[in-house]
Order: C-alpha cells, then structure tokens, then sequence
C-alpha cells in the first residue's frame, strides 16, 4: 500500500561510505536530506578489509576531507594503527593508511549522520523510483513509502541482486548476509539502464585467541602522531599491530587439488573480478611459480577478537578454506570465525554518467560508489561526496562541480569512469594519475580547501586557518629566496653532517634547499630561525623547493590540457551530421557525450584526427551562430 | 593539437621541385627562424619580404643551406598567424635538413592538414569550406598514415616495441614498489637498476639516429653508383632513369653550389646517384687504382648498378669489376639485347650468384621496368646493407625519437641528482609514450595490464 511519507530537496539510497558522504554533504550545503539504508545498524560497514588509506587512496580521504567531507576525521577517531607508506620514496607517493576499529568506525559515522541538521536517517529498502515525464521525482520503499525529491542518489554498493558464492553454496544476499537489494535492479534496468555483472570477495576470519602469533612477524603501526583530517589535533597512540605470514606448498597443493570445488574455478559464468584483489585461487593458478604468498592479519577492532586474514580471499567450500587456514604458520590451530565467500552484484556501467555522477538519461538521478563499477570504501566514499554536492547543486541552483585531472584523485577517478568505463571493479592507483606529482596527500587542503569553503562544508574558522597556512609558505618562501647563506665553518658542518658536498661560494638559502641531502631543519640551523613556521607548512616549502623544475614542467602539462577541457561541447551535437569522423570514433563519441574537446581525446578510439575534426566542427558552429 | 604553438612542415611536393618550401606558422615561426638565420634581422623586416641568407645548424654552428626567406606576419597570411616560408634548395637532402632544425628549436610538426585547419579556426576560410577541411584531414591523416607504416621498416618497429616493452617493465617495477609498498616479492627498483635501463635503452635510440643521420636512409636516398666499361650505357641508364621518374638535377642557377647530386625517384623511393671515386667516369678504374681501394670507394654506395654488354664478351676490366663489388648489394643490368648476344649468360650468373640480373635495350626503351621492380624489391625486401641497418626515414618518427631521447636524458639528470625514482619514472613514462607514438600504440591502459600480468598483487 503506496502512502505519501514526505518531500525532501535530495534522497540517498544507502548508507555506505558513498552514501553518507552523499548525505552529509547535500545536508550540509543546505538540501533538506532523507538517507535510506536496510539497516542502520550497518552504517559505513566495512563488509571487507578493515583499513582505509593506501597508496592513492590515503591520498583520496585528504582530498574528502579537504572538499568537508567524513571519512578522515572518522577514521580519526577510530583506528589502531596509522602508518605512513612508501617514506622512502618521494613525496608525491606518500600515503597514510590506517587499521580501522571497524564498530568504532559505524559507531562514530553514525552519530555524526544523526547529529546533522538538514539530515533525516531512517530504515528502509528502496524497491523503485519516482519517475514522471523521464525525470526522477523520488523513490518508494518496500514497506509502500513514496518519498518525493528533486534529486536522487543510489549508493547500493555491492547490494543490487548480489549474490554470495562459496564452493557450491550459492544464495540472493549482500555483503555479511544483509538482504539483497533485487526490485531495485529489475527496475533499473527497466529504465533502460544498462547493467553490468562484477564479483568481489573475502577472506576468512579467525578468532585472535588461536593465532599462534610467534611464527608470524609483527607489523607494528608508527610512533609519529598523525592523521589524514586537516582537522585531527588529538592522535590514538595506543596502537595494535598486524601480524604477516605466508602460505607454503601444502596450502598451494590444498587449493590446486580443490579448485574445481571453487565458485569460481567450477566452470559456471561469472561476473568480472578485480585483477588487483586476486583471490587465493587466482593467485596460485595465474603465478604458479611463486613458493608462497603474504598473509597480513588484521585485528577488526580494539574490543573483538575477529581477525581479518588478508590475503586469503576465496570462494571455496568451507570445508577447504579450514584446511588451507590451518595449513599456514601461526594459523595451525586457529579457528575460524567466519568463512570468505565471493559475491556477485550488478553495477551501472558507468559511462551512462555525466562527470557530475547524474544518468544522462535520467535527469534527477545520480548513483556513486560501488554500483559505478568501483571498489574500495575510499573510492565509494570520493563518489558520495561529489554525487552529494552536484545533487544539492541542482536543487539549491548552484554551478556543479566536476574536479579534473590536475584537481584531485577524485577528478581522475570520476573522469575515468564516465569517459572510459571499466571492464572490472575498478580501484584506484597513482599510474592512473598523469600528474601525480601535483596530487599529493600534503596538498590536498592547498588544492580543493577553497572548493569545500565555497560551497559551505568548510568552518570558517578552518579556512582562517587554511589560509593563514597558505600564506605563511609564500611568506617563507620569499624569505629564503633572499636569505645569503655564506661558506663559513659552521655551514660547512652542516653540509658535511648531511652528506652534502660543501659550499664554495655564497648561495641563497633558497637554491641551497634544492640539494636533496637538505631540508628545511637543516638549513634553518644555519640562518635566523623563523620560530613561526609550524611543521606542516616546513613539509610544504621543502617539496615546493626541492621539485619546483618537476612541479613546472607538470603545470605546464595542465596548461595544454586545460586548454581543451575549455573547448566545450554544445549538448546539441549531432555527430552523425560530422562526415569525416571514423566510425568507431562516431559510436563512441555519441556513447560518452564527453562535455569538451579534451574529455573527448580521452576516450579510446577517438584518434587525434577525429579531434581535429571535432574542432573544426564545433567551430564551424560558433561561425554559424554569430552570422545569425 | 594545440591552437597557439609554431607548427611546421614541408610545404612542396617531395623531390619534384627546383625549390623546397619549409613554412612555420604560429606567434614563434619569427623568433624560431630568427635563431637559425644568418642574415637581416628577421624581426624586424617588411611584413610580407622576402631575404637571402644562411641557416646555420646551432649544433655545429656549420652552414647547412643557403635560403630565401620570406617573412609575412599574422593576420594577413593563410593560417592568420605569423608565417615564415624558407625556400631551399630542391631535392631531399637540404630541406629535410633545414626541416630538422628547426624542429630543434621548438617548431612542432604540423599534423596532416593542420595549416589549413588553422586558417579555418582563425576565421580565413569560411564557413562553406568547413566540410572540406575536414575531409581534407581525415583524407591527409589517411594517407599520411599509410605512408608512415609503409615507410616503417618491419625491424624498426619492432625494435621500438622491444625499447618500449622493456622500459614498461621497468615502470611498471617502480609502479608496484609504489602502489604495493607492502609486496615483498621483487626487490625494490634501485637507482642503479634503472639507471642502467636509461642508459640501456639511450644508447639504442642514439644508435637508430645516428643510422639516421649518416644518411643511410630513405629520406636522403639510397646513394646508388653506376659502373661498366666504357660504352656499356651508364649513360643511357641514367638518362632512362631520370626521363621515367621526372627526376630534377638539382642545380639552381645563380647559386653558388658547385656540387651537383642527383636524385631519380623509383617508384617512390629516391636515388642519389653517386659518381664514386670518378668511377663511372674514369676508364678501368679498377686497373688504375686497385681492387681494395676500389672497393673501399664502392662502399660509399648503398646500391651498385653494374652494366655489362651484351654485344660483348666478359674480360679482364669486367671480371676486375666482379672482384671490387664481391660482397656489396648490386644488381647487373645486362644492356643491349637488341643486338647479337656475344656474353656468355651462364659465366655472368655463375659470378653473380643469387643477385638480381636484369636485361635491358636502353636503347629500345625495354626492360626498364624490370630494373625499376628490381630496385625497389631489394630495397622493400631489406636487402640493402641490411646487416644492421634500420631505416627511420620519416621526420615525425625523427622527431619522436628525439623527444624519446632528451626524456630519457632528463630521466638520467633526475637520477644523478639523486631524485626518488617516482620522479624519475615520471620522465620514463614519457619516453614510453613517445615511442608509443612512432608505432601508432597510444593505449593508456598498458602499464595497469603490464603491473598485473607482471606482479602477483594482493594487499
């Protein structure tokens, strides 16, 4: 029975890490805001591994938290161990991850979703949407709510007809044994949304008590206070280690001799896996030549004893994955808790997306996160923010905002999906990057803080902040561009205590810190201290200085590509009246309805001399407006 | 690609002209020939004047060629910005080398159809002929394209893939260390290891260029000697040659070019016909100066055309002939068949062995074609001194080589100042993307395939 529950400026369908970032960001740009979720026990649940960070994705969560979004002031306050990766390589590569204290984790976003204002939490499984004249107006739950909105975000994640596979069990589930999302995909798919089959999956868990940690190493968190919010100044120091391990040829002989009883070795056709995420099987079945594998275990919180074995991610029968667990040092007689199992779901090909994450067939209608083809909580979560904004931007009639290239990670991940797609769960990683070297996790306030400020999920306190930081940098950076550091005994020292050669004539204290052997403390030894200068604004002249030639020579790579992002694309295009373009170029040109000229030179199979030809067209156009 | 750098390109026919027009377009067609130009200062001449000087190579500081240059600044020219026409000499040889310079000085190659693009984008072509510049690029594209894989030795790409593959390895090595930190199962990527690779894969691009630069190649021609005794029909074959190609003796008059090279086009691939060592001048050559240093002239040659009579028997200054080209590439041209044959066939193919015998009446204009097919088969056949030879013969290939090359220098430059290696890769990159472009492979998705396939990644 279909009874009205109310209107709201923005709905978000889910409560995943797309999901509440979409919600805390258009309530917080002033959309009156309902989230849906199954089960609000399981806010921002964390289905799989029990870290957030890495490699490009640490370096995502500071570009969230710099655009006002949740995720790095939550894992703030809710991790055992944070440590800074690739330390020995350059700064462009640095990433923070963190071990998360899983129900700490859904403890803290769950609070802050009910604390906003603008925001309304409530249960409930959304089986179809609003749809009037193309154009969505809201959704109706199972239970008959009919919620009408201006705008609509889906964050289903791995929900939408999933299905758990292990050995020969399979059954209609999502993650965790949580009901499938089922109507809500038959529906989709009904509004001409073309859907596409993705699996993922997990290891088993093992309870703590019956790891036998002496044979395994441990993998200590680091002493140094830090945390991925610009706005952390409180830091966990009681830290819990992971503990690694590997597997050896009797576990590789269990799984050679089994693997015909995996889900997905057993013949059936499956949904497409991650590459980067193998399973156990995959592994050995792909490297067959490799002895053995890391296995990391990872505490899943501060107050369970559930281990989370990475590395063991399988959809064998149950019965194989205690063999092959019991096979592994440390693990002999370790018991386990919960099985791994792999899971089916369908995805929205995500090339039916404008770059604001709204269908193009569907005004109204915005999807983020995991049914965008994506996996990770990061990527969900740098979705859900921008889904949230460009929703709220539609209702409150402000510009959209689409991050490029040189913006953020979130530009490269979001441009790379509506204008490439992707044939497997897709997962971020700095080679997909082309200017890592100006995506950093120490820029990201300096990158994208002025975007979250404009929109008003930035404090104006922080932005005081923000900007004094800004400004002290220049300041000392004009300050060291004047400083004449002199060969006097005393800098000689210095040089030699660092391993540099010495000085043989006066320098400027600014050309001195290009040396690699130096950095801002050293030199700051040797000339007037500037006792204002707070360490993070050190960080940041010591890699403005020390890779300005690099840093320019990317800028001006941005500059060439900003010039055809600036082209744009009249929405009214016809590219079957444009004679000499290929025919493949013409497909997939009228597939992507890329917004400018360098989104187009993005897609593949459009070759430099359809762009040419592009250009001339939609000059031609401009020609033919201002005859008129 | 992008609307406001210098672009440039040969404007005229290849080898068909008395005058090779090199024509820079864009807001530095002016400063870039002004670095290159000895003579009046080009900044500040007549709009729309022409001058003499020289272009001096800044590499070598040498002459390269003596030009006229004409000035004509924007908007009243055909692209609306500001063009410089460099007239040189004709032939290949002078204009690909002014080309080349200046490319070095930071002129782009035009893409096919980019000048006129141009003109239409700055509004000198209006809005009717849109359409046709547009087929007009895509038709350019096309055929420059088929020229391109046409002109691509099979051995240079697949030298390039080689270089490319090798160098994917290596990033895809630094890529892991990267996004893996935690992988324990190659050793991280050292400083040496790479810079061995830099250098590795520097020193094989050198080598192409260099091959490139000796002249070995298509775009300056196969330096090709006639040879016979006297009255055999050296000279009719030239002519023969010269009348079926259209082929230009490159001589302008009022220049002071005291050399005279000489090229015919067969079907498509240029000759530059040598007099080695006088020899096709000289009676008995080999009599006069001995076999090795004969042979040591006739190595200049890429390509011997070697005519016998057939109204004649082999003797001494033949068979002295035979013994001086032993182990070069030739081809024998057996003349005269219209007249009573006296040379023994069966002696000649017992010297030539398995090279190409052609039989010609120059003189009745037959068998020309066959010594045509002749030629170009032992060129598109590789057989040319295909010991080690690879031919890059296209300027943008050049050109891309030279930018793979100053990337990978600035990769080795990163390294020796001590730069992390994810700076470094930076540069590798490029020159994988650089290479990538030589043989048409642009996809971006090759490095993500290559981590994958190369590594066993987990966490």
């Amino acid at each position: 029975m279909v009874y009205d529950a109310g209107h709201y400026d923005t709905i978000v369908v889910g409560a995943g890490h797309a999901g509440v970032e979409a919600g805390l960001a258009a309530a917080r740009m002033g959309a009156k805001t309902l989230m849906l979720s199954l089960n609000l026990d399981m806010v921002a649940f964390m289905p799989c591994n029990p870290s957030i960070g890495g490699p490009a994705k640490g370096i995502v969560v500071r570009e969230i938290d710099a655009l006002g979004g949740e995720m790095a002031k939550t894992i703030d306050k809710a991790y055992i161990q944070m440590r800074m990766l690739n330390t020995g390589k350059g700064p462009a590569v640095q990433a923070l991850r963190a071990q998360a204290d899983k129900p700490i984790y859904i403890k803290e976003m769950k609070q802050t979703l009910e604390n906003q204002k603008n925001l309304t939490l409530r249960q409930g499984m959304v089986d179809d949407l609003i749809i009037e004249d193309g154009v969505c107006k809201g959704v109706i739950t199972e239970t008959g709510a009919a919620y009408r909105a201006e705008t609509v975000i889906i964050t289903t994640g791995t929900f939408m007809r999933g299905k758990v596979l292990m050995g020969d069990l399979e059954y209609e589930s999502g993650p965790n044994n949580q009901r499938p999302s089922i109507k809500l995909s038959e529906n989709l798919e009904k509004l001409g949304i073309e859907l596409v089959r993705f699996k993922t999956g997990t290891p088993p868990r093992v309870n703590s008590h019956t790891i036998d940690y002496s044979k395994t190493e441990i993998q200590p968190g680091d002493d140094k206070p830090q945390g991925f919010s610009y706005e952390t100044t409180e830091f966990i120091m009681d830290q819990i280690p992971c503990w690694l391990t590997y597997t050896n040829e009797f576990t590789h002989q269990i799984i050679n001799d089994n693997l015909g009883l995996s889900a997905m070795y057993s013949g059936a056709k499956r949904g497409t896996g991650p590459r980067y995420c193998p399973s156990i099987e995959d592994k050995i079945v792909r490297f067959n030549d490799k002895p053995r594998h890391q296995v990391f275990l990872e505490p899943e919180g501060r107050d369970t004893e559930e281990v989370y074995v990475q590395g063991l991610s399988t959809s064998l029968p149950e019965s194989v994955q205690h063999e092959i667990i019991r096979s592994v040092p440390g693990l002999e007689n370790a018991e386990m808790m919960r099985p791994g199992y792999a899971i089916e779901y369908d995805a929205v090909v995500p090339t039916q997306l404008w770059p604001t994450l709204e269908l193009k067939n569907i005004p109204g209608l915005f999807t983020a996160g995991q049914i965008n083809g994506t996996s990770g909580y990061e990527e969900a979560a740098a979705q859900g923010i921008m889904a949230g904004i460009n929703a709220a931007a539609k209702v409150l009639g402000k510009e959209p905002v689409i991050l490029d290239r040189s913006q953020g990670y979130i530009g490269v991940l979001i441009d790379d999906l509506v204008t490439k797609g992707t044939k497997e769960p897709y997962r971020l990683l700095t080679s997909r990057a082309e200017y890592r070297l100006l995506l950093r996790h120490d820029n990201a306030d300096l990158r994208l803080t002025d975007i979250g400020y404009e929109l008003g999920l930035i404090s104006e306190e922080r932005y005081q902040r923000f900007q004094m930081k800004k400004q002290l940098v220049e300041e000392e950076k004009e300050r060291l561009r004047k400083i004449t550091i002199k060969p006097t005994p005393e800098v000689q020292t210095m040089l030699e205590g660092a391993g540099a050669t010495p000085l043989r004539e006066p320098m400027k204290a600014y050309d001195l810190l290009k040396r690699p052997e130096l950095n801002y403390e050293l030199i700051d030894q040797v000339i007037e201290s500037n006792t204002e200068i707070p360490t993070d604004v050190k960080e940041q002249i010591d890699i403005q200085v020390k890779y300005e030639g690099y840093i320019k020579k990317a800028n001006e790579q941005v500059e060439r590509m900003k010039k055809m992002e600036d082209k744009k694309i009249p929405d009214d295009i016809d590219y079957d009246a444009i004679s000499g373009l290929a025919t493949e170029a013409r497909q997939k040109l009228k597939l992507v309805r890329p917004l400018s000229v360098g989104q187009a030179s993005r897609i593949s199979g459009v070759n430099p001399a359809d762009v040419s030809i592009l250009l001339v067209y939609i000059e031609q156009g401009r020609i033919a407006k201002i005859a008129n | 690609m992008f609307e406001t750098d210098t672009i440039t390109a040969i404007s005229t026919p290849i080898g068909e002209g008395a005058i090779s027009i090199v024509r820079l377009s864009g807001a530095n067609a002016i400063e870039i020939t002004s670095k290159i130009y000895k003579g009046k200062n080009l900044a500040e001449v007549d709009s729309h004047t022409i001058h003499y000087g020289k272009i001096i190579d800044p590499a070598t500081n040498d002459v390269a060629e003596e030009v006229m240059v004409t000035v004509m600044r924007g908007p009243k020219t055909f692209t609306r910005e500001d063009v410089v026409e460099i007239n040189c000499h004709g032939g290949l040889v002078s204009v690909n080398r002014v080309l080349e310079i200046v490319l070095s000085q930071g002129a782009r190659l035009a893409e096919p159809g980019e000048f006129t693009k141009r003109a239409f984008l700055n509004g000198r072509i209006d809005l009717s002929q849109a359409e046709a510049v547009m087929d007009l690029i895509r038709a350019k594209t096309d055929k420059a394209m088929n020229v391109a894989l046409k002109q691509m030795d099979g051995r240079l790409s697949s030298l390039i893939k080689k270089y490319r593959q090798s160098l994917l390895e290596t990033v895809a090595h630094v890529e892991v260390n990267i996004d893996y930190p935690e992988y324990d199962d190659v050793e991280e990527m050292s400083h040496e290891m790479m810079r061995q690779k830099t250098k590795e894969v520097h020193a094989e691009i050198e080598e192409l260029l260099s091959v490139a630069k000796q002249g070995k190649i298509l775009r300056e021609g196969i330096a090709t000697a006639i040879i016979g005794r006297p009255n055999v029909g050296k000279s009719s074959l030239l002519n023969a040659l010269v009348q079926e190609s259209k082929a230009i003796v490159t001589d302008i008059p009022g220049t002071t070019r005291d050399i005279i090279e000489e090229y015919v086009n067969v079907r498509g691939i240029p000759l530059r016909l040598v007099d080695t060592a006088g020899i096709r001048e000289t009676e008995d050559i080999v009599e006069r100066i001995g076999v090795e240093r004969s042979r040591q002239a006739l190595k200049e040659a890429d390509l011997i055309l070697f005519v016998l009579n057939y109204n004649e028997e082999l003797n001494e200054e033949d068979l002295r002939l035979f013994e001086a080209i032993q182990g070069l590439e030739y081809i024998v041209i057996i003349n005269k068949t219209d007249l009573e044959q006296k040379l023994d066939l069966e002696k000649v193919k017992e010297l030539v062995g398995d090279k190409r015998i052609v039989t010609t009446s120059l003189l009745m204009e037959e068998g020309i074609a066959e010594l045509e097919g002749a030629i170009a088969d032992s060129f598109f056949a590789g057989e040319i001194d295909s010991g080690d030879l690879t031919y890059v013969s296209n300027a943008r290939h050049i050109q891309l080589l030279n930018q793979s090359k100053k990337a990978l220098e600035d990769a080795m430059d990163s390294l020796e100042m001590g730069m992390p290696l994810d700076i470094v890769q930076i540069d590798v990159t490029r020159t994988w993307e650089f290479l990538g472009e030589i043989i048409g492979d642009t996809a971006s998705d090759s490095l993500i395939d290559q981590l994958f396939s190369q590594f066993c990644l987990g966490k």
